[in-house]
């Protein structure tokens, strides 16, 4: 099945506002950066996280731990489907009592979710998990909801939101797809 | 399927793609075992079935945790307390085990060729935990992520396998493995411990391990199976440690990067002296912990996915 371009929703300059404004949400919800560690879910997650821990430095002069989270051996649909490439889950700090903001690029389904909170807690038990996303775009398939949201992008099922981040994409964007009802 | 093969009982089985994401996808498993909470509900409600009609310690537990690790439900079957005293034959209870559908067999038998008749009477992937003289695919598989981890790569590397060559599977493993990524294997051993045929095995072979130590990156013992071998293959014990075991100056003969590997168990004082195998250049216990990473990325790639047949 082929996809065409139907929108960009976000360009450079609205992401990294919107990055900005999570970090100072992230900030303002924690009463500061003391408690918390960031874990980012592979793999555009880990960019958001790692640049969001900048900012939170720039902010508050306080580095906070970045941890990245694979979460293919957690996923419910296993038998399905195996994901194309597995990496290794680094998380260098301790979980135990922190709070931990889990970072991803797309809120969809929320099961990615559901597989990245029973990876942390395989860590340790965090005081707090929180969730920071780029985009929610809905079709929530069990209770789980953002604490922070770039930006929220309405959307049908038969479509594909995709982040492009400079660090793998070579460029900014927030772009939806669509099906160019070309078939396989 | 992300492996080219739905069962692994050679090497044949496996191309240079699959034994490179076995070795990735260990790496992340690796990281797993190094936890404090060692388990993951990847494989939750698969039954592994551990068919082992010879006796084994470190295959057969490293099996059964991979599986726990999976949160899979791993079955032990030993023959010493089974229906095979009775008489059963390797088919029917392979056929037993097939009415109770599990989800995946490790088998392990003293005649070559067993795991490919279980897969003739089973739907199930089955994994070969070593048959007869002939192969032993997951510890090659262990070696080569132990040499992965050890030297950053296959390419290139010169592997001297030393002694037993001829009732080795893991030779019969290890030799085709390392050829497939590209690394040199050599045989070294006494004539009367080498196949009939050395040549056809794919490697270079050599009689004297002295000429050959200093240009070997991995030395990798075998065992003398005397158990296997129909009558001594040596004048002594005392022989075959001076002309072909490793000892401290023969691991000074070797480059100073060089390792030393042995698939356990190990006849101490025969193919290696107590102080070399203790050594920190000995990577011993380093398989031993590769094997729980390399064999629980062998089930996570082999169940998962859309196999089985009901998941597609």
């Amino acid at each position: 099945m082929g996809y065409r371009v139907k929108a960009e929703v976000m360009d450079a300059e609205a992401i990294d506002r919107a990055l900005t404004r999570i970090a100072h949400e992230i900030l303002e919800a924690n009463k500061g950066a003391g408690t918390i560690a960031l874990a980012g879910i592979m793999t555009r997650g880990v960019d958001m996280a790692t640049r969001l821990a900048e900012r939170i430095e720039r902010i508050e002069g306080t580095t906070v731990p970045v941890g990245s989270l694979d979460i293919s051996f957690y996923r419910d649909d296993v038998a399905m489907r195996l994901s194309p490439e597995v990496h290794t889950t680094d998380i260098p700090y301790e979980v135990e009592g922190r709070t931990i903001v889990l970072v991803d690029d797309v809120l969809y389904t929320g099961r990615t979710i559901r597989a990245a909170m029973d990876a942390i807690m395989d860590f340790g038990r965090p005081s707090a998990i929180q969730l920071a996303v780029l985009v929610d775009r809905g079709h929530r398939e069990l209770p789980i909801r953002a604490d922070f949201v770039g930006k929220n992008v309405p959307t049908a099922r038969r479509e594909r939101v995709k982040v492009l981040l400079a660090e793998h994409d070579g460029r900014d964007a927030v772009i939806i797809l669509e099906d160019d009802g070309q078939g396989v | 399927m992300p492996l080219s093969s739905k069962h692994i009982m050679t090497m044949d089985d496996l191309n240079a793609e699959d034994i490179a994401l076995i070795l990735d996808t260990a790496e992340s498993f690796s990281e797993v075992n190094q936890r404090r909470i060692k388990k993951l509900p990847t494989l939750r409600g698969r039954t592994i079935v551990n068919l082992f009609f010879e006796p084994s310690t470190r295959t057969r537990m490293s099996f059964e945790i991979a599986s726990k690790r999976l949160s899979a439900d791993g079955v032990n079957f030993t023959a010493s307390s089974s229906a095979t005293v009775k008489g059963e034959t390797l088919r029917d209870t392979a056929k037993t085990l097939a009415a109770m559908a599990c989800d995946m067999v490790i088998v392990r038998h003293k005649y070559a060729g067993a795991p490919q008749m279980l897969a003739e009477v089973m739907d199930c992937p089955i994994v070969n935990g070593g048959d007869g003289v002939h192969q032993h695919p997951t510890q090659a598989l262990l070696d080569l992520y132990t040499m992965r981890q050890s030297f950053g790569k296959l390419e290139g590397l010169r592997v001297g396998i030393v002694g037993d060559i001829c009732h080795s599977r893991v030779a019969g493993s290890l030799v085709p493995a390392l050829n497939k990524v590209g690394a040199t294997p050599i045989i070294i051993g006494p004539p009367t411990l080498m196949p009939a045929r050395p040549d056809i095995l794919g490697a270079q072979v050599a009689y004297d391990l002295d000429e050959v130590l200093p240009t070997l990156d991995v030395t990798y013992l075998l065992r003398v199976q005397f158990e296997r071998a129909a009558r001594m293959p040596f004048p002594s014990n005392r022989e075959y440690a001076m002309l072909y075991g490793m000892n401290p100056a023969r691991l000074a003969a070797m480059p100073s990067h060089g390792i030393v590997m042995h698939p356990g168990p190990m006849n101490r004082g025969v193919e290696i002296s107590a102080d070399v195998a203790d050594s920190p250049r000995s990577m011993i216990l380093d398989q031993v912990e590769s094997g729980v990473a390399v064999r629980m990325a062998i089930m996570y790639l082999m169940l998962g996915g859309a196999d089985s047949g009901a998941a597609a």
